[in-house]
């Protein structure tokens, strides 16, 4: 099966901090990978150091077999890419910025021209095809820089935050059309929308600080964590005593217990008892996020060796 | 798939050229204005007596713009679109990206070109050879003015940084070396500072050939001698060194 390997992949920028430190992980070339975590993580840096911008400091990357470094022009027939910060030419359409990036990847005037449209109609976009880009929205924006490289030949394909100032509504369409995209290409995304990884991701890969966290099936990077139960109570409530867990505060004063099962449980019985008001429930992928990057930044996490999940071995 | 470069070098030419003359005409006259507006200036001042090195001039000040200009836009699509990456990551060839938007400079300055042509024609009238000479010399200009422009522009991180370069580089080498008068007229020790400008040699080849100034053969010669061989040597510094993808 065709994979994504990363070999202790590394990135300081000019003597400053490592913005991506020993990254090493496999995972399918195949349907959606989503790249989570905080800004400045590194998620930009692991994507562009994969999609042969960037040169990375020490370490190695391959996809499907290709070396990212030493094969870049190989690899470059068959990736594209929207960057977090690529904006739409402002004196051009939709329809004649997906048209020159065809035309820049190789294709024939005519052939561009057709693609460029029907990815354009793909995207519900034909009603903007010819509005001057500035005069867009911001979401409808960043549709319009998908469907320009959602329109080439590429099977692998990089989107940098593409959801990023989308509304929920628009969000959701998208969610639809990167789906059916990834039936028969390959996208790596990044976001820092938990939800959207959850929805969308076949492979779930979670950076924190320069490291890689986790990675994996969302099933299996849920099995892998600590606690699996929250426990919450309102704000101001007194907060009962946790043999086994963490407890946070959040912005609202209400208060959460991160826990086992076990303790969990012992816990409610405990507030039932006492009459506390209270819920509990599994965790949910922000709270996992929570558990495995609250802790990686505090430089506690091991970085996940390729094979140590089973199915995303090397 | 076979890959077409003219397609890759049309693809420049429509984005840098053709839509933005639509959407920007305003552009179009700033094009043929600041060339035609000192070759105003230079006649009336000389009372119509160097006319033909204000022709020349504008000629040189045109050619060497596109290279202004180009830097100004490929740092502009780099930094502000993040189109250079885009393209990085992609099939694209570097040197057919450049390429056309080399093209699409002069096509951008074809207004002011075909003015000053027509002038050229009514008051230096040059012969068949002596237009040759001409065109080869300001080809010349325009090499080494995209490969000056191209490589600040594979340097710059900011369009604000760039444009302040491109300004400054056009006021050196354009108003102030003697492009739209003979060097004639610097007194000697400045006359020197002129030759660190490739500007000055187009110029003293252009007005030689165009009778306007006496120079020795073996002067000439020197030259064409130098612009050729700068042109070439930036055009390998540039080939080899110009950052396509970061390091
Ligand atoms: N070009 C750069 N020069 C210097 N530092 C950079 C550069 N790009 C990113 N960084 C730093 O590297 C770290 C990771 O950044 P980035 O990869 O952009 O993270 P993310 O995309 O997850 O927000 C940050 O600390 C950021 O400040
Ligand atoms: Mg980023």
């Amino acid at each position: 099966m065709d994979q994504l390997v990363t070999e202790k992949l590394s990135k300081t920028y000019g003597g400053s901090s490592m913005a991506l430190q020993d990254v090493s992980f496999s995972a399918p070339s195949s349907g959606i990978l989503a790249l989570i975590g905080r800004n400045g993580a590194g998620k930009t840096t692991l994507v562009r150091i994969l999609a042969t911008e960037l040169a990375p400091t020490s370490g190695s990357a391959s996809i499907n077999g290709i070396d990212v470094v030493r094969e870049d022009k190989r690899l470059r027939e068959r990736i594209a890419i929207v960057p977090q910060e690529a904006r739409t030419i402002s004196w051009m359409t939709p329809k004649q910025s997906t048209l020159t990036y065809l035309m820049w990847r190789g294709f024939e005037y005519s052939e561009a021209k057709k693609r460029a449209e029907e990815s354009l109609a793909r995207l519900k976009l034909d009603k903007y095809a010819d509005t001057l880009n500035r005069k867009l929205s911001g979401g409808t924006k960043r549709k319009a820089l998908a469907a320009m490289v959602l329109a080439s030949e590429a099977d692998i394909i990089f989107l940098d935050e593409p959801t990023t100032g989308l509304d929920p509504i628009s969000r959701r369409d998208f969610w639809e059309i990167l789906r059916e995209l990834a039936k028969d290409r390959f996208i790596f995304l990044t976001t820092h929308y938990l939800e959207e990884a959850e929805q969308l991701a076949d492979t779930l890969a979670v950076l924190g600080g320069g490291r890689l966290v986790a990675v994996g099936t969302v099933p299996s990077i849920r099995g892998r964590i600590r606690y699996q139960y929250s426990v919450n109570l309102p704000a101001g409530s007194p907060v009962p005593e946790v043999a086994q867990g963490e407890v946070t505060t959040g912005k609202n004063g209400e208060i959460q217990i991160l826990t086992n099962e076990d303790e969990a449980f012992a816990i409610s019985k405990r507030l039932s008892v006492a009459g506390s008001r209270f819920s509990i429930r599994p965790v949910s992928l922000d709270d996992i996020f929570f558990q495995l990057v609250g802790e990686s930044t505090q430089g506690e996490h091991e970085v996940p060796t390729p094979g140590a999940d089973g199915g995303w071995s090397a | 798939m076979r890959r077409s470069h003219s397609s890759q070098v049309l693809a420049s030419i429509l984005v840098n050229a053709v839509y933005e003359m639509k959407n920007y005409p305003i552009n179009l006259v700033n094009t043929v204005l600041s060339p035609l507006s000192f070759l105003v200036v230079i006649d009336f001042v000389s009372k119509g007596a160097l006319i033909g090195q204000a022709i020349e001039g504008g000629l040189i000040m045109s050619m060497f713009q596109s290279g202004m200009s180009l830097q100004g836009d490929i740092s502009h699509l780099k930094n502000d679109f993040k189109l250079q990456d885009m393209l990085v990551s992609s099939p694209a060839s570097p040197a057919a990206y450049v390429i056309g938007m080399a093209a699409s400079e002069i096509i951008y300055n074809l207004p002011a070109l075909g003015i000053l042509i027509v002038l050229m024609g009514v008051y230096v009238h040059p012969g068949a050879f002596q237009a040759i000479e001409l065109g080869a010399a300001l080809f010349l200009m325009f090499l080494t003015s995209i490969t000056i422009g191209f490589m600040f522009a594979t340097l710059s991180s900011d369009i604000v940084q760039s444009f302040a370069w491109s300004r400054l580089l056009t006021t050196i080498f354009t108003a102030i070396t003697p492009v739209y008068y003979p060097i004639t007229y610097i007194p000697f020790p400045f006359r020197y500072l002129a030759y660190l400008s490739p500007t000055t040699y187009v110029a003293e080849i252009m007005q030689s050939v165009a009778g306007s100034l006496n120079l020795s053969e073996g002067a000439v010669i020197t030259d064409w001698a130098i612009i050729g061989g700068l042109a070439a040597v930036l055009l390998v510094v540039v080939s080899r060194n110009a950052r396509w993808k970061e390091a």
